[in-house]
């Protein structure tokens, strides 16, 4: 027999618990409804209305402003910051570690971090307004080295990019296997810009790397991919400085863009040009009978590259030892110690900050004229 | 339901000093000796056990005198005490949130951790324990709330003051001291006792 009185216990739970439920929604629809907020970039270069209470980062995505950020708003990445010049109270315990304290005086904000309570003002570089999402197609995945591929993708159909030689795109991996949820991550694109309907990258597998392990073994030509861009600062400046660039492994990217770009403008012929690639052995070597035909045809287009390790099947005749030995050697040539100089690497960090050391210690280039992309 | 015969004024008094929850009942230990090294914090957050105090103190009698014992389920009442503590703080939280952003960044993870603190179970359960009416209990969870806040104040003020002195030895400096200072305090509340004695 069922004794009713059995019910009450349960019953009651549930009736105050509802009851507390009820009252906890209702206060969360007075206390955060912000209503709609003003959203003011750049001082009033764009101003849109969008309903508050959301995070920055993500209510910005939903305007098609699109804010660096390679967690995707975890707060774990530190990259989607933001200059806010309204006042929207004190820097958040959950963005400090990605703050420095110039930043933290200047406002700067982690924009994943931040609820949109009220009207807002922030500075956001122009170029972030140029930045889509793109859906591409894979056309053609070839390997340069044993573990290098190079990814050639073209836009949707009547679509095209505009960017400077040298930046980058977040390409997204779809969840596959063990990877539950869509990852983004940084390429630099090989591609130049005069062709603004396709776009290039070059991949090297990183072991347990989520989008680089996605990319050389489970991606199809033919398959769509999303690529959001560009991105990045890291673009030759307009001057007519020699340039000293320096590159490693998949870092070669940004260079072919660069090249191939200043061969399409004609400023190949107007300044001299240095590049320094460094590699292990002579199967990490590639484009090699490319950039030496550039170095024949450009008179001012010099190709230097290196290797650490050369086996001797390689049959190397070419500059052997470090990159930063060799740069170092000829920066210190009169031709180049002697011009004016601008560096531009593209590498990983170690090879990088080693390189920079070579061009500020021992070749007294200034740190404003080094500019560098380095992979995370 | 017949009310112990106090006055409300004796009943405050006492939930304040002679029987302070904090340093005679030696609930609500664990916030009081992590927050007590910034006073600002301490201000922070003794105000918010104060409201969440009086408020849930109010919500349980209620509860326990139309529904619980009515219905016979006062087996019931730690589950609901402490379903109803959490559903205030959650308010609380929106409230603070929205209303100062700043106290609620002092506040930080001490304020959801409000619902776990036991002066806030402990004074439910001692309205209901000491039979007292709906305005005893308004006063009494007010009193324990300005109780606890000035206990951690205190508490705060004496750390800050011994902090600067040089001569605590290395291995007192910290939750040492702060223990030893706690029981020192506990004697002088204790002391009040002799006044007014509140059971």
């Amino acid at each position: 027999m069922l004794n009713p009185a059995m019910l009450i216990a349960p019953l009651s739970i549930g009736a105050i618990g509802a009851g507390l439920a009820a009252l906890i929604s209702v206060t969360d629809k007075i206390v955060n409804n912000y209503g709609e907020v003003t959203i003011n970039i750049n001082s009033g270069k764009k101003e849109m209305t969008v309903q508050g209470g959301g995070n920055m980062l993500n209510t910005l995505a939903e305007q098609q402003i699109f804010i660096p950020s390679a967690c995707g708003g975890r707060g774990s990445c530190g990259e989607c910051k933001v200059k806010v010049t309204s006042d929207i109270g004190p820097t958040l315990p959950t963005e400090l570690p990605w703050m420095s304290s110039e930043e933290i005086k200047e406002n700067v904000r982690l924009s994943c971090q931040i609820k949109l309570k009220e009207d807002v003002e922030l500075e956001i570089p122009d170029y972030l307004f140029y930045i889509r999402r793109y859906t591409c197609t894979v056309e053609r995945i070839s390997d340069l080295t044993h573990d290098i591929k190079e990814v050639s993708m073209k836009l949707p159909q009547g679509q095209s990019i505009e960017y400077k030689a040298g930046q980058y795109m977040q390409l997204e991996a779809p969840k596959y296997g063990k990877v539950k949820e869509p990852t983004q991550r940084a390429y630099s694109m090989s591609s130049a810009p005069h062709e603004p309907a396709r776009i290039e990258f070059m991949i090297r597998l990183v072991p347990g790397g989520i989008v680089t392990t996605y990319v050389h073994e489970h991606m199809q030509e033919g398959e769509k991919i999303d690529a959001i861009g560009p991105f990045g600062e890291f673009h030759v400046r307009d001057t007519d400085a020699m340039m000293i660039c320096v590159a490693g492994g998949s870092g070669m990217a940004p260079f072919k863009a660069i090249f191939n770009d200043m061969i399409h403008t004609g400023r190949i012929n107007e300044r001299d040009c240095w590049y320094f690639f460094g590699a292990r052995t002579a199967k990490d070597l590639f484009y090699v009978d490319w950039l030496n035909e550039l170095q024949e045809k450009y008179e001012r287009f010099h190709f230097v590259p290196a290797l650490s390790e050369p086996e001797e099947t390689d049959d190397w005749d070419g500059e052997t030892g470090l990159i930063t030995e060799v740069l170092d050697k000829y920066l210190k040539m009169p031709e180049l110690a002697n011009a004016e100089k601008e560096g531009y690497l593209c590498g990983s960090p170690g090879m990088l900050d080693a390189c920079m050391d070579v061009m500020r210690e021992k070749n007294d280039m200034p740190d404003e004229k080094i500019y560098f992309d380095k992979f995370g | 339901m017949n009310p112990p015969d106090i006055g409300l004024f004796s009943l405050f008094f006492a939930s304040i000093f002679t029987s302070n929850i904090l340093l005679a009942n030696f609930l609500g230990m664990c916030s009081f000796v992590a927050i007590s090294k910034d006073m600002k914090s301490s201000n922070g957050l003794g105000l918010a056990v104060t409201v969440v105090l009086t408020i849930t103190a109010a919500v349980n009698w209620i509860i326990l005198h139309h529904v619980l014992i009515p219905l016979d389920l006062l087996y019931l009442r730690f589950i609901i005490f402490i379903i109803v503590i959490a559903a205030m703080v959650q308010i609380l939280e929106m409230i603070i949130d929205r209303v100062s952003q700043k106290l609620y960044i002092t506040l930080g993870i001490f304020l959801p951790l409000i619902t776990v603190n036991c002066a806030i179970l402990g004074v439910s359960l001692f309205v209901e324990i000491r039979d007292y009416g709906f305005t005893q209990t308004l006063v009494y969870g007010f009193g324990s709330g300005l109780g606890w806040w000035i206990a951690i104040m205190a508490l705060s003020a004496i750390r800050k003051k011994t902090e600067r002195t040089k001569t605590v030895p290395a291995g007192l400096q910290g939750s040492g001291l702060t223990m030893i200072t706690i029981g020192l305090m506990a004697m002088a509340f204790i002391g009040f006792q002799g006044m007014l004695a509140v059971q």
